[in-house]
């Protein structure tokens, strides 16, 4: 059983490999959890189980990088998740509010994504599991220009992928 | 795709002798003449009359080509038309004596007259003569332009560049191309395409499709290739692109890090762009060739945006070491730079303008944003523009002009081009069918 849902699991990474990571960032259903993989939130080891209990995003101050409590304590979640889950890897997805000119939001959506990673890898979380991924302000959440919008969208989200990252 | 090739500008003489023509012009320069940097309030009035139809089928060309013309000089906020309506007099021969003192009547102080013809090669044959209608005299040679027929804009474009040189002694812009990312889709999940087209919004075509995210492209100094960020391999990655041919390739970067920022060298081979490696951006300088990757700055803040002088000695970039974005100059291979940023609020997109003197720049201040340009140390700061999200200028070739993106607030923003004098007057929007970003103007093609 456990076999057999890996097997599955593998064949849809090969497909998310295959075309859907353009399409993360540019086609369909951007946000979120990856599309194919997710099982049921009553599931503690499916992708939707970490993303609606364990907590998939940390958000950030204006301008900021650095880490706040509430999202240490997520992030610790997180890495006891992916710990007791070997077989899922984890794209960290960085992203600005729209309050910043874009190459320099880009450049904070990674180091921001790149805070998460160095937390994660602090936490025991093996650094090949890891990549990040900056987005600066292309991927709102959030589409109002009010900043209860802006502070969803300062963000960095940690994307499941089963099978690891090639 | 490659109309510069096959436009010959032929300097051709015309009804008068060269010597009375010289001597004309240099009279011509007394009323006939925009100061442009002394901003201009009233805008001097130009009679466009359409062109002759020298051949029978080149009549919708010799109007087409007129309304173009008038168009580019009006679009400057230097000229205005006067109206058809109001002239007593027509053109009916290119190389019939003009009757001065019927457009004088009109108030007319410069007046263009053309021609237009198909030629047995199939060729459209356009000619103008410019004249200073108070000074009663032609104001330079005429000229003959010959393209391909599908190529009419350009001529009419290039007769509008020379009217404009003619009068403002400055050289013009109108025969130039905007790359820019074209945008459609909600504001949570745009997708997003590199478009050309003329300066003027004319003659759109897509250069990639709305696969993958592309963002922040650059021309090359001859016009002919584009620098530019695509997510196509996953993450953000610099590509290279041949007009042309809409061949596409990525630069040659190390596997751990991302790329982005890209511009051009003044030598069309170097490349300046922004590496960010464990979370730190850094700008670093390589070749399109694939060459050695030579890291200019090093500190753990952001360092990006970088953009060279037009002599390629100097490197504008920002950074925010000093806590927040500020603009720096350092020397072309790096080494210590200088704060040159020192205003209230935060400054970031620096490019230096292709005359030299200036440097235009994004500013973000009291929750407005702001394009403005500097001189190059950093003195004499000016704001052109102000709204909820103005950002990335581009130069236009004669720095005379600057083009940007403006965002609109809230759920249903959207992003548009607009155009700003550096005087700070005659702010407009290029025309685009769908949202627009990131825009980069071309050199003036030859």
């Amino acid at each position: 059983m456990k076999l057999h849902s890996k097997a599955l699991l593998i064949a849809a990474s090969l497909v998310l490999g295959a075309c859907a990571d353009p399409g993360r960032f540019g086609g369909p259903g951007a946000a979120g959890g990856g599309p194919g993989i997710g099982g049921t939130a009553a599931d503690p080891a499916s992708a939707a189980y970490f993303r609606q209990t364990v907590g998939d995003r940390v958000l950030f101050a204006v301008d900021q990088h650095v880490l706040s409590p509430e999202a240490m304590a997520v992030l610790d979640a997180q890495a006891r998740w992916l710990l007791d889950n070997p077989e899922y890897a984890a794209i960290i997805e960085g992203h600005a509010d729209e309050r910043g000119t874009s190459a320099y939001n880009l450049a904070l959506s990674g180091r921001r994504a790149n805070s998460v990673i160095e937390y994660l890898i602090g936490r025991g979380v093996a650094p090949e599991r890891l990549r990040a991924l900056p987005l600066g302000k292309e991927r709102p959440i959030a589409l109002c220009s009010e900043e209860s919008c802006y502070a969803q969208n300062r963000r960095a989200v940690t994307v499941l992928r089963a099978g690891g990252l090639s | 795709m490659r109309p510069t090739r096959q436009i010959a500008a032929v300097l051709a003489l015309l009804v008068a002798a060269l010597s009375a023509l010289a001597a004309a012009a240099q009279e011509g320069r007394g009323p006939l003449r925009i100061e442009i940097t002394e901003g201009v309030i009233e805008p001097l009035p130009v009679a466009v009359p359409d062109f002759i139809a020298e051949t029978p089928e080149a009549a919708d060309y010799a109007r087409a080509v007129s309304r173009v013309i008038a168009s580019d000089l009006v679009g400057t906020g230097l000229f205005r038309e006067i109206p058809p309506e109001a002239y007593i007099s027509g053109i009916t021969s290119f190389s019939a004596p003009v009757r001065f003192s019927d457009w004088k009547a009109i108030s007319a102080q410069a007046l263009i007259v053309g021609a237009a013809r198909l030629g047995d090669d199939g060729r459209l044959e356009v000619k103008f003569r410019l004249f200073d209608v108070f000074a009663g005299a032609p104001l330079g040679e005429g000229l003959r332009f010959s393209a391909a027929p599908g190529s009419w804009r350009r001529i009419a474009h290039k007769v509008a560049d020379a009217v404009y040189a003619r009068i403002t002694g400055e050289s013009g812009y109108f025969d130039s191309r905007v790359v820019f990312v074209s945008e459609s889709g909600p504001k949570g999940d745009r997708r997003k395409r590199l478009a050309i087209m003329d300066y003027d919004g004319a003659n759109l075509a897509f250069l990639t499709d709305d696969s993958t995210l592309v963002m922040a492209p650059r021309f090359s100094p001859d016009g002919d290739r584009v620098l530019y960020t695509s997510f196509e391999t996953g993450f953000p990655q610099v590509f290279l692109l041949d007009i042309a041919t809409g061949a596409r390739r990525s630069l040659e970067i190390p596997a751990e890090a991302m790329s982005f920022a890209p511009r051009f060298a003044p030598d069309g081979e170097t490349v300046l762009l922004s590496l960010q490696k464990n979370g730190n951006t850094d700008i670093y300088r390589t070749t399109v060739s694939g060459g050695r990757l030579q890291r200019l700055t090093s500190s753990p803040s952001i360092e990006t945006a970088p953009s060279f002088s037009p002599d390629g000695r100097r490197i504008v970039f920002e950074s925010d070491r000093s806590g927040s974005q500020q603009l720096y100059v350092m020397d072309a291979d790096g080494g210590e730079a200088v704060r040159i940023s020192f205003g209230k609020g935060r400054y970031g997109t620096p490019v230096w303008s292709p005359r030299g003197d200036l440097i235009a720049f994004t500013k973000q201040a009291n929750g407005r944003f702001h394009i403005g340009v500097m001189r190059t140390d950093g003195s004499e700061e000016r704001l052109l523009t102000a709204s909820f999200l103005d950002e990335g200028p581009t130069w236009s070739p004669n720095g005379r002009v600057i083009m940007f993106t403006r965002e609109s607030r809230g759920v249903d923003g959207t992003r548009a081009l607009y155009s700003v004098d550096i005087t700070g007057r005659n702010l407009r929007r290029v025309p685009t069918e769908q949202g627009a970003s990131d825009p980069a103007w071309s050199p003036l093609q030859q």
